[in-house]
């Protein structure tokens, strides 16, 4: 065994990489929440219900239609992301320009009211659903075995929550939408359609959530409070990158994720709590998070 | 006219037996109230099905016991002890409670059974694990049936250590129930000449174990014992078995009811143990009775399903015996009479409230082993209840 100051460094090292692997969970939940928020200036607390949306949807899919895990990876984000526009066309945007808490509170009703129907029609303790085939093996690591369901989620992780970033940063596309989200008015002069725009930035971003419930749903029980537990820890996550800011959200997922898998070893009894005290140091220390800008 | 005189007075007597024994019922009905939690984690496991189970025992005595009426109410307790205690303070008060079933959460039932014990109310407890109902705080009107930890650290860790499993690895969750589980399991393995090399504390509704699971890993331990329940012990069994731990170790799932069982998958779960108070599929009366609460719920009935059934049973025979529901001498007539049906099997009520009865110690099914997603447990043994539960305690020898 391998020690350093006492500390059994093998050890050290895979939880160091188990914190990496639920950081890059993190990131995409909170990329998710930032967008919808940075972008349209709604709070969801539905996200966490959308999460749970997902990962019900590809046991459906799997259940009922014969979708397999990789098909369920397109369509579900597709229609866990229609269920998102839905909500935005019918439920969000009439009261659109009503202070932030109205969203907030509505979209914590919409999160409560789908948890509630789902505890009633699938019960509370979960459903089973397998770890596809071409991913139950794993890698012998000299300081862990690292399943490759587990290297599968960091690499698409990354690759999602970088193409996000690039697209709304770096192109055309995303230059409307910013532009659109800061000043529709003459946004609206130059003759583009931002509600359209905006609907669909929703519509994306809960289809974000959708997709991270897919990608749960092998390793986590697929249950009707998945949600609700997440949420806040993800909450937190986003306000500490800064909330708005994209990218902020996806460094401080990875981060926070890493922090935590560092708790876990050295004194797990801390390890759901340690998120918020850094949000707490971070809020007294740089309010308006570690990459937002100050207002 | 005789004829008329005839019935008239056969009527006036059954009128008058009726009203007797009437005044022997408080308020003119016996009223349960059943408390369980409605739509949380444990709702599978003691929520409508608990109200459910307890309503066809009152079905199935008929109604009524010594001519009085018998009504079933039912709240949630939203998991919070502080709202349970409300509920039991209320209807005790105001609605004329004579008894409250269900009680599932160990931290609810500990503030449930305060209010009951001053009202000299009788607790019928079905689904909560802690052993504490009978010893810590323990009164004369606690009455727990289908199991408690004791029972399952003897049931599943016992026979394990004694097959040469010596060093074990918990993996606990932090709060009561979780740490009494261990505390209890960790007794029983140094009792049989076992070691502990270490446990980790998992916050209840951890969603990642990945950690732990590293950790159990590292220890060197034979078996992992999961301290935990409900989704915990599904999250954690996903891990265990995607980090190749499964294959590694064994590791015992020390509660585990069938709801979760079927929530777990087949692969990973399959060969796994456990003990349990009462499967669905163990004989030709537990498949009846399972059925019919099928039929009405929708699902196989878990442990304290059909424990809450067969208590409510052994509470309406004891009043019917008693000849009154006055709680004293009700709670007399409980002890005194052996429960005896589906659930109860080789059974007494101790002077403790504790009903001790057989544990089955089973096994979940592989895949290839099920015929229906409702067979998800096979019995390996029956423990006798006196070798699954601890004796009384001497200050909880409730005469």
């Amino acid at each position: 065994m391998v020690t350093f100051l006492g500390i059994n460094l093998f050890g050290l090292f895979g939880q160091l990489l188990v914190g990496l692997i639920n950081g890059s969970f993190y990131a995409l939940l909170s990329l998710g929440l930032a967008i919808i928020f940075g972008l349209l200036k709604i709070i969801n607390f539905a996200q966490g219900a959308m999460y749970m949306l997902g990962a019900f949807a590809a046991w459906l899919a799997l259940s009922y239609f014969g979708i397999n895990y990789w098909a369920a990876l397109v369509v579900v984000p597709l229609a866990v992301g229609f269920v998102g526009i839905l909500m935005e066309r019918f439920l969000v945007r009439p009261i659109a320009n009503e202070d932030h808490l109205y969203s907030l509170l509505l979209t914590f009703g919409v999160a409560l009211i789908l948890q509630g129907l789902f505890t009633h029609l699938y019960g509370s303790s979960g459903l089973p659903y397998s770890i596809p085939e071409a991913l139950s093996g794993g890698t012998k690591l000299p300081f862990m075995y690292l399943p490759d369901y587990r290297l599968w989620i960091i690499c698409a992780s990354v690759v999602v929550c970088g193409l996000t970033w690039w697209m709304i940063e770096k192109t055309k596309l995303g230059a409307y939408l910013r532009a659109g989200t800061e000043n529709p008015h003459l946004m609206q002069a130059f003759g583009i359609n931002v509600p359209l725009i905006v609907t669909l930035t929703f519509g994306f971003g809960v289809a974000l959530a959708g997709l991270a419930g897919v990608m749960a749903a092998p390793i986590y029980s697929v249950s009707p409070d998945m949600g609700s537990n997440l949420l806040i820890v993800v909450f937190a996550i986003v306000v500490i990158g800064g909330m708005g800011s994209i990218g902020g959200a996806i460094l401080t997922g990875l981060g926070m994720g890493v922090i935590e898998g560092l708790t876990k070893y050295f004194y797990p009894e801390a390890s759901n709590t340690v998120i918020f005290l850094v949000m707490v140091i971070v809020l007294l220390v740089k309010p308006a998070g570690l990459f937002g800008k100050e207002a | 006219m005789r004829m008329i005189k005839k019935t008239l007075l056969a009527a006036s007597v059954a009128a008058f037996a009726s009203s007797a024994a009437l005044a022997n019922v408080s308020d003119g009905k016996v009223k349960i109230g059943v408390l369980a939690d409605m739509g949380g984690v444990y709702a599978d496991i003691c929520g409508e099905g608990c109200v459910t189970a307890i309503n066809m025992a009152v079905e199935d005595f008929g109604g009524s016991v010594l001519g009085a009426p018998i009504e079933v109410i039912s709240a949630d307790d939203q998991l919070k002890p502080d709202v349970g205690s409300a509920i039991v303070r209320k209807w005790i008060e105001n609605e004329q409670v004579d008894a409250v079933g269900g009680l599932v959460s160990s931290a609810v039932v500990g503030a449930a059974t305060k209010v009951t014990t001053e009202a000299k109310k009788i607790a019928l407890i079905s689904t909560a694990a802690s052993n504490a109902f009978t010893t810590k705080q323990c009164s004369p009107y606690n009455v727990h049936w289908t199991y408690n930890v004791v029972a399952l650290a003897n049931g599943t860790v016992k026979p394990m250590v004694e097959a040469g499993k010596k060093k074990w690895f918990f993996i606990t969750a932090d709060y009561a129930f979780g740490h009494a589980l261990e505390g209890v399991a960790t007794k029983v393995i140094k009792e049989n000449g076992g070691e502990v090399m270490g446990a980790a504390r998992a916050p209840l509704g951890t969603t990642d174990f990945s950690s732990y699971i590293l950790q159990a890993q590292s220890s060197g331990a034979d078996v992992v014992a999961l301290a935990n329940a409900g989704t915990d012990t599904v999250n954690a069994l996903k891990a265990a078995s995607e980090f190749g731990l499964t294959q590694m170790v064994d590791v015992a799932g020390l509660l585990v009811f069938t709801p979760n069982a079927q929530a777990m998958d087949p692969n990973t779960a399959g060969g796994m143990r456990t003990t349990t108070g009462f499967y669905w599929d163990y004989d030709d009366q537990t498949r009846e009775w399972s059925k019919r609460f099928k039929e009405r719920h929708g699902a196989i009935p878990a442990m304290g399903h059909a424990g809450a059934y067969s208590m409510t049973m052994h509470y309406l025979k004891a009043i019917e015996a008693a000849g009154t529901d006055d709680s004293d001498a009700v709670i007399k007539k409980m002890k005194e009479m052996k429960p005896d049906d589906f659930f109860a099997r080789n059974a007494t009520l101790r002077s403790d409230g504790r009903m001790v009865h057989d544990m089955y110690y089973v096994e979940i099914t592989k895949p290839e082993e099920r015929s229906s997603s409702d067979d998800i447990f096979k019995v390996v043994s029956v423990i006798p209840g006196d070798q699954a539960f601890a004796p009384v305690l001497p200050e909880c020898d409730f005469k």
